[in-house]
Formats: C-alpha cells, structure tokens, sequence
C-alpha cells in the first residue's frame, strides 16, 4: 500500500498540510510529523521513524521542509524496513500531487513525472 | 624529571573508558556553559538555535549515559548518538548523531585506544560527517574543522590554538551547505556556529590526553 509522509520543522505546518491533503483525498494514508516533542521547531530522527512506522503503507512518498528533515529522513530510509520515496518536490504542491495521483491509482512512474517540474531541493 | 614536551606525551597516551567519559563530559559541559554564545553565532547566519539544540542534546546523553550501564567505548559513543539523534532537533543531530555512530563503529572491540587509533576513530567520524552532510570542505560547515584537524592531528599533535585557528578560518567563507547558504555573500565574516562545538570537542579531546 501507498501513502504520504510529511515531514517539517514546524507542528501546525505538518498538520495543516495534511489537513489540507486529507479533504480531498481521505481514503490515502497520509501521516506527518512536525517539530520536537517538546513544541519546539526542529526535526529529530525518532519521531520520524515513530511517524514513519505508525503508517500503514510499506510505500511512502515523503515530502520535507528544509534540511535537518532530510538529514534525519535519510538516517530512518536507512533502517526501516519500508520504501521511503523523499521527493525534491516543493512540500505543499509535491503532497498534494502524489496524493491525488495515488488516490486515483496513477502508477509510480505517472507521479514521478508529475512531480519532477514540482523539484526545488 | 625533565618535563616531557605535550606532543610526546599527547602521542604516549592511550585513550581507555574512563578517559573517554572524561573527554564526553568535559565537552557536553561546554556546550552547556557556552550555550548563549553557540546560539547568538547561529543568530546572523542561520536560526539561532545551536546553543539550544547541543544543549539538550548533551543533556539528553548525560543522562542516558546516567541511567545505564556503559561497560565500554562501543556502548559509550552508541549512547551518545542515540540521545543527540533523539533529542538536537536541528542538522546537528543527525550529523553529530553520525559521527558518533562511526565512533561506537570504529571502537568495538576496543579496550583502549592508542593515538593511532585515536586518529583512526576521528577520521571515521569525519567520513560520516561527510557522507550524511554531503558538504565538501570550503562550504562553511564543521567539515571546514574536522578535514583539517584529522590531517593535524596524523601529522602532529595539534595544540589547542590550532584548533581555535580552524574554528576562526571559517569567517571569511561564504556558506554553500546548510541553512546559512540561503543567505550568499551574506553569510561571510561570521564564525560558523557548528565549527565552534566541534572546536570544543577537539579540545577537550586535547586537554583529556594531555592531562
Ligand atoms: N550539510 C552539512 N554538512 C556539514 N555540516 C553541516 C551541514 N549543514 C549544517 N551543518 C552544520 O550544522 C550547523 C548548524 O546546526 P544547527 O543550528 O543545530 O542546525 P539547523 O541548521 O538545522 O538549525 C552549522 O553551523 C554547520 O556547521
Ligand atoms: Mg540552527
């Protein structure tokens, strides 16, 4: 199974993202992570393997803000036992293309070519 | 007894659990009396938040290193990077968390290390860095401390000034890797706030093995 996974350095950026995502496509396991556990701004490793392994997908198309969230995405892709797409797609637009195309059973290949004009990192 | 001059007896020591501890604790204590200042040098160049982000992260590993058996340097250094993964929250975790992970690596089966392995341990710490940061040295990163310091450190026994010159050589760069490069030209003629905790690392490893 297929899903979204996103990852930022900030609570209400992460939750609003996938609030928005969760409107339109409801039935798309979408997961996210934002800021320490403490409220603070920032991206540990733990809580993205814990959001990571919380999905019910073994594939996730993960999208990211800025750099330690790559860093500490990289770390899990290395050790979980699940296919970790990180895309260098900007977040908002790269999550809302990937869910969509999931939704509607678009192959891998169909959302990778959707996402590719979306890169910025 | 004639005194022995530092790089001998820099060269003659070996590095075992107790001394290892001491170099942890004396850096984690650093980063803690030097907080603000780490914080203020990530102010101009990038979110402000290195002080607070190493501070917790030294906290978080002294007191993982508290509540647990820690029967050698493996499970010492494994310790360390596990707390700094969990709890630093910026690019330092996972890089720190890297390094430190290449040392539990480097030491397994380790008793003691001599300087050569000393040496060996360092230069497996800077190939994390740079495998995880992907940044080359020039970037304004603490690659800019670690790529010279190791080659010190094989060649001679650096001292203390050496490694506060290579924390201060990182002004005049313009930052290409991290958050800092967002900023261009702009990031020049500020020390980089990752290459100062690294300094503090390398010269409590200098003071512990002169001690
Ligand atoms: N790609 C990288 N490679 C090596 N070091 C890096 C890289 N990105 C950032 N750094 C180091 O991390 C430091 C910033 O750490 P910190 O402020 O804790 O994280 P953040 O930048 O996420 O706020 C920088 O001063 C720099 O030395
Ligand atoms: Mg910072």
């Amino acid at each position: 199974m297929r899903g979204i996974l996103i990852v930022s350095h900030s609570a209400k950026l992460a939750e609003g993202l996938h609030d928005l995502l969760q409107e339109i496509v409801s039935q798309v396991p979408i997961h996210y992570v934002g800021g320490l556990e403490t409220g603070e701004i920032g991206t540990t490793y733990d809580r993205i393997m814990e959001a990571a392994e919380a999905s019910p997908a073994d594939e996730l198309y993960v999208f990211y803000d800025l750099g330690s969230a790559k860093m500490n995405l990289e770390m899990v892709q290395e050790t979980l036992d699940k296919t970790l797409i990180l895309s260098p797609a900007a977040m908002v637009e790269g999550a809302f293309v990937a869910a969509t195309l999931i939704s509607a059973n678009a192959d891998n290949k169909a959302i990778e070519k959707q996402l590719k004009p979306l890169g910025i990192k | 007894m004639p005194l022995m001059p530092p790089l001998k007896r820099l060269r003659g020591k070996r590095m075992d659990l107790g001394l290892a501890r001491q170099w942890m604790d004396a850096w984690f204590e650093q980063l803690n009396a030097q907080k603000s200042y780490l914080s203020e040098l990530d102010n101009p160049i990038g979110d402000g938040d290195h002080g607070i982000n190493m501070a917790r992260g030294a906290n978080a590993a002294k007191d993982a290193l508290a509540d647990k058996e820690i029967p050698d340097l493996n499970t010492l250094f494994k310790t360390i990077a596990m707390a700094l993964l969990s709890k630093v929250g910026g690019a330092s975790g996972p890089l720190y968390g890297s390094i430190f992970l290449a040392f539990a690596k480097a030491s397994a089966n380790h008793d003691t290390l001599d300087y050569a392995q000393i040496l060996a341990l360092l230069n497996a710490g800077k190939d994390a860095l740079m495998s995880r940061g992907k940044a080359e040295v020039g970037e304004k990163t603490m690659v800019d401390v670690w790529v010279p310091f190791t080659e010190q450190f094989a060649d001679h026994a650096p001292s203390k000034d050496d490694v506060d010159a290579l924390v201060e050589a990182t002004k005049p760069l313009k930052a290409t890797k991290g958050r800092a490069a967002y900023l261009g030209d702009r990031s020049i003629g500020h020390i980089d706030p990752g290459s100062m905790s690294t300094g503090y690392l390398f010269k409590a490893l200098l003071d512990v093995l002169d001690s």
